[in-house]
Order: structure tokens, then C-alpha cells, then sequence
């Protein structure tokens, strides 16, 4: 016989939770919804090409969605080496105190604000981008296509770099949590063998956490995809293809969160809905390789 | 071994004290280790063998806060000269411990071959000839030889105890310290292991921790007793299992405490 009160418990949250889903199908759905009519209008072709110009009714989503992509992977790029070195330093090379707070302050930074991380990008790494980093890399390194752009200081490349490091305390923080759970005995095996204190870290912690350093690059390029506020702040707001990585372009967030307020015509309100459904589709995509990937690390 | 033959010590030990953060855990301890032979340390929980094995192979100090003060003499030379690199010792000094610990991202093959990696300068056929002799010498290449490519980690308790010991053996060691080797395996990996532990004298020397005092009387020649940090006698094992000098020991072995 079951309690009454363990029923009702278990019902309520039970409904709680299917509540949530049945949100999120009707925010799917709706989505859809609104961007029925430029699917209608436009078709396939808005995926593949990538003229966006309201006035002419002419909508494609190709450049902002490769703008997304490659100012994610950048960010990844950057961020992957730079959360793997904190996780180590914190769990491993530092005493234990010193870990814990330096811990905590890079925790912070997940506690500021996206516009915050926007005006810091503004007034900080735009002008350092302009006249220092972008002028350099152009010059030196101009050959090599990417950085074949005059400096503009706001780009991809600034972008990449806010969100890098955006997603940084969520990527650390769990490597550093996986990090810690490693047993001693797998740090003494190492040790034991006549491993230096490197080559201990990367038998030990590194080697044997490779699932988990993909699980990270999830969390951190599901937050840099869809990211906005900072994104649209420091991208340069183009809508055009990337020329280089300093280019001055547009992600879909930022190019839904620029036009949102100004579209007007029912058809230009529809294509900003179908671009909201392709970064939904894409960063599905995304997830679901990365989890696969994942789960036969796994294994 | 005849009980009046000593061999000559490979490994010296001179007034060493072993510390945690405050704690005395060994207290002033000197012995001799023969070389080629099997030494067993016995001793009830928490009498400070384990740590005591950890500060033959200077493992003892990378535990935050420990400290230790004496000498460990490796063929002479004293481990704990300063300059003297912990990393050039554990190459020499090698040890399997208490649970089996395979390196989980690597296969069996690798397992065995990392410490000959690490050190560097082995060709690839000195690395294979040098794993199938580990392998062989632990009594595991039988069983593997067929997947050395499966992962470390998918062998079975016992096995993965055998490969962490091939690991140990594939660098050649002169020494390898056993802390509590087959504690968490079943009777019959156990007996393996022990056969193995005979075996292995031929080749290099063994220290080997157990709380199993029936394990120390089958598998060692000498046997030291410790009690609260402090070695209570060590002698010849038979003459220590059956003609004590301390009477704590003999309350010990006769299972009055412990």
C-alpha cells in the first residue's frame, strides 16, 4: 500500500517536469510557426545562399550561419587549451588553497553579464584589436588569407576571443570537478614508473580524461552558439561572407537581435523566425555529434 | 635460504622518520633489504609500514605536508642526497600497489611499455622483446598475448594486479615494492600472485607489505614487524614466525592483536 503523501509528491513533480517539456515543444512549434510563411516564399534556398536585403525580400542564411560557426570553433579553439591549463594548474600543481581561490575568481567570471563582456570588448580588446594585434597578424602574416584583411578592430576574430573567454569558467570548472575525482592511485602508478610531475599529468589526468574534455567542448560551444549580447557587440554587424577572420561580419543571434526591432514586413519577421530555427537545428546538430563522440569515449 | 646465510643488502635504511603534517607515522627505523630476496613487512593497520615502503622509493613526499629525515641506501648510494632526482630513483625502484591501477586511456601493450616510453631511448623491437618478457616473467602472456590491444583496464582483477606488475618489471628494476598486492583479489589471483612474487626474486628483489600474516610466512625470506610506527624485530621468516625474540610479535603472529 503506498502512502497517500508519496503519490501526490511524485504526481506533482511528475507534472513539473512534463510542464517543462511540453514548454519546450510549444516554443519549437511556435517558433515553426512564425517561420512557416518564409519557408513558403523562399525555400531551400535559404539555407544555401546568402544575400540578406529586407527591402528586396531577398533572405539567406548561409554567411551567418558559417559567421556562427567558425566564431564558435574559435572561441573552442582558443578556449580548450586555456580551461585544460587552469583545470591542471588548480587541481594539480597549485596547493590546495591557492587552488580554491584562484578557482573561485575564474568562476566569477561566468557571473558577468553578457553586455558587460560586450562593453569590455568595446572599449578594451576592439582598440587593442585595431591598433596592436590585427595590424601585426596582417602584416606578417597577411599571406596566408585569413588574417588578409585591413584592421577594422571589431570581426570574427574579436568575437571569438569574448566568447572564449565567456565559456571558460563553464569548461573549467568542469574539468577541474572531473580532475579532482582521479584517483591518487592513478597518479601514483605514474609516479611509481619514474614519470616527472608533466609526464604524470598527462598519463594520469589528461590522457585518461578525453571524454570528459569532449563533454566540456559541448557545454562551452552550446554557450558560444548562441550567444549574443557580447557577440553582437564586437562582431561588427556585416551581412556579408567572411573574408578573413578580422572581417567585420554577423552571427545569426546577433543578426536576429539587430533586426528584430526594426523588421516591419510580416516576411522579414518570418526570416528572422527561420534563421532562430536553423541556429536551433544547427546547434542540435552539433550537440548530438559531440555526445556521440562522447559516449564512445566513453566506452 | 639456510638461516645462517645473509646476502648482501641492496637497500640500506638509516634512522628514518616519516612525518604528516606533524604526525610521526615511522619512527627512527633502520634495516637491511637483501638483495634477491623477498622481505616482508607485517604489522597491524595504521603501524606506518605502508608509509615506510612509500620512503624507499621517495614516494612519501609528494603527499602535501609529508616530510621524512635519514638515509636510504639504493647499492650504496643514498636516495635522499639532496640533488639526487626522486624520478631517476622510482625508475629504479619500481612498486605495484594496493589496488590494481592500469593506466585507463591505454592498452594492455601500453600499459606495459610506458615506463620504457618514459624513460626513453628504447627501439621499438627492444620495447616489444622487453613487454613479452614482463609479461612472460608476470605470468600474464598466456592470457594476452591474443589482445594486446584491448584496453588495460579490461582485464579482470587479478590480471589487471599481473599487468601492473609487468608495468613495474618491463624498466627492469632493481627493486620492486609491493604494498599490500593482493588485498583486494580473490584466493586463487592471490595464490598466482604469490607463486609470481617467488619467481620474481630471480630477477630483481622484492619488499612486499601485507596485513596477511600467512601471506609473509609463504612468500618471504625476511620479515619485519612493525608496531605504531616503530620495527619491532625483523629476522629470517621462519625464525620470525616461529621463534620470535619480542614478545609483541609473538602476540601478533599468535593473532592476540592486530
Amino acid at each position: 500500500m503506498k502512502h497517500r503523501q508519496d503519490i501526490l509528491f511524485k504526481n506533482s513533480l511528475g507534472l513539473l517536469s512534463w510542464a517543462f517539456i511540453a514548454v519546450l515543444v510549444a516554443m519549437i512549434l511556435s517558433l515553426l510557426h512564425m517561420s512557416g510563411l518564409a519557408w513558403e516564399k523562399i525555400g531551400f534556398s535559404f539555407f544555401t545562399t546568402s544575400h540578406w536585403n529586407p527591402v528586396k525580400h531577398q533572405y539567406g542564411v548561409a554567411a551567418f550561419a558559417w559567421a556562427t560557426l567558425v566564431t564558435s570553433l574559435l572561441a573552442l579553439l582558443i578556449s580548450t587549451p586555456l580551461s585544460l591549463a587552469v583545470a591542471v594548474s588548480v587541481t594539480e600543481l597549485m596547493k590546495k588553497r591557492a587552488g580554491r581561490v584562484f578557482g573561485f575568481f575564474v568562476d566569477m567570471l561566468a557571473a558577468i553579464p553578457s553586455v558587460v563582456y560586450g562593453l569590455w570588448g568595446i572599449f578594451v580588446l576592439v582598440p587593442l584589436m585595431r591598433t596592436q594585434v590585427q595590424p601585426w597578424l596582417f602584416e606578417n602574416l597577411g599571406w596566408i588569407g585569413i588574417f588578409s584583411e585591413v584592421p577594422y578592430g571589431v570581426g570574427i576574430l574579436t568575437a571569438s576571443i569574448v566568447l572564449a573567454i565567456m565559456i571558460l569558467p563553464t569548461m573549467s570548472s568542469l574539468l577541474r570537478e572531473v580532475f579532482q575525482t582521479i584517483p591518487l592511485t592513478q597518479k601514483e602508478a605514474a609516479l611509481g614508473l619514474g614519470a616527472t610531475k608533466t609526464e604524470m599529468i598527462y598519463l594520469s589526468v589528461v590522457k585518461s580524461s578525453k571524454s570528459s574534455i569532449v563533454a566540456a567542448m559541448v557545454l562551452g560551444l552550446a554557450r558560444a552558439l548562441g550567444e549574443t549580447m557580447a557577440v553582437t557587440m564586437v562582431i561588427g554587424n556585416r551581412n556579408d561572407w567572411m573574408k578573413s577572420i578580422f572581417s567585420p561580419a554577423q552571427t545569426m543571434a546577433s543578426l536576429i537581435a539587430n533586426e528584430y526591432v526594426e523588421a516591419t514586413h510580416d516576411l522579414h519577421l518570418s526570416a528572422l523566425a527561420l534563421v532562430g530555427v536553423t541556429l536551433l537545428m544547427i546547434s542540435s546538430v552539433i550537440q548530438l555529434v559531440f555526445r556521440a563522440i562522447y559516449a564512445r569515449g566513453r566506452k | 635460504m639456510s638461516a645462517e646465510f645473509t646476502p648482501s643488502p641492496i637497500l640500506q635504511v638509516e634512522n628514518v622518520n616519516a612525518y604528516f603534517s606533524g604526525f610521526h607515522a615511522v619512527k627512527n627505523i633502520s634495516l637491511a633489504v637483501p638483495e634477491h630476496q623477498v622481505t616482508a613487512l607485517i604489522g597491524p593497520s595504521g603501524c606506518g609500514k605502508s608509509t615506510f615502503i612509500r620512503s624507499l622509493n621517495r614516494l612519501h613526499e609528494e603527499t602535501e605536508g609529508a616530510t621524512l629525515t635519514g638515509e636510504v641506501r639504493l647499492a650504496g648510494k643514498n636516495i635522499y642526497t639532496p640533488g639526487v632526482d626522486p624520478v631517476e630513483i622510482r625508475r629504479q625502484i619500481g612498486m605495484v600497489f594496493q589496488k590494481a591501477n592500469p593506466f585507463p586511456g591505454m592498452s594492455i601493450y601500453e600499459n606495459v611499455a610506458v615506463g620504457l616510453t618514459l624513460q626513453g631511448g628504447f627501439s621499438k623491437v627492444e620495447i616489444e622483446n622487453r613487454v613479452e618478457k614482463a609479461l612472460r616473467s608476470s605470468a600474464l602472456w598466456d592470457e594476452v598475448k591474443d589482445k594486446l590491444k584491448k584496453p588495460g583496464t579490461s582485464l579482470s582483477g587479478g590480471q589487471s594486479q599481473r599487468l601492473c606488475i609487468a608495468r613495474a618489471l618491463a624498466v627492469e628494476p632493481k627493486v620492486i615494492l609491493m604494498d599490500e598486492p593482493t588485498s583486494a583479489l580473490d584466493p586463487i589471483s592471490t595464490a598466482r600472485i604469490e607463486e609470481l612474487i617467488f619467481e620474481l626474486k630471480k630477477q630483481t628483489t622484492v619488499v612486499i607489505v601485507t596485513h596477511n600474516m600467512q601471506q609473509a610466512a609463504r612468500v618471504s625470506d625476511f620479515t619485519a614487524f612493525f608496531l605504531m610506527g616503530e620495527l619491532i624485530e625483523m629476522g629470517i621468516t621462519k625464525t620470525i614466525f616461529t621463534n620470535p625474540k619480542e614478545r609483541q610479535t609473538e602476540h601478533y603472529i599468535t593473532g592476540r592483536f592486530g
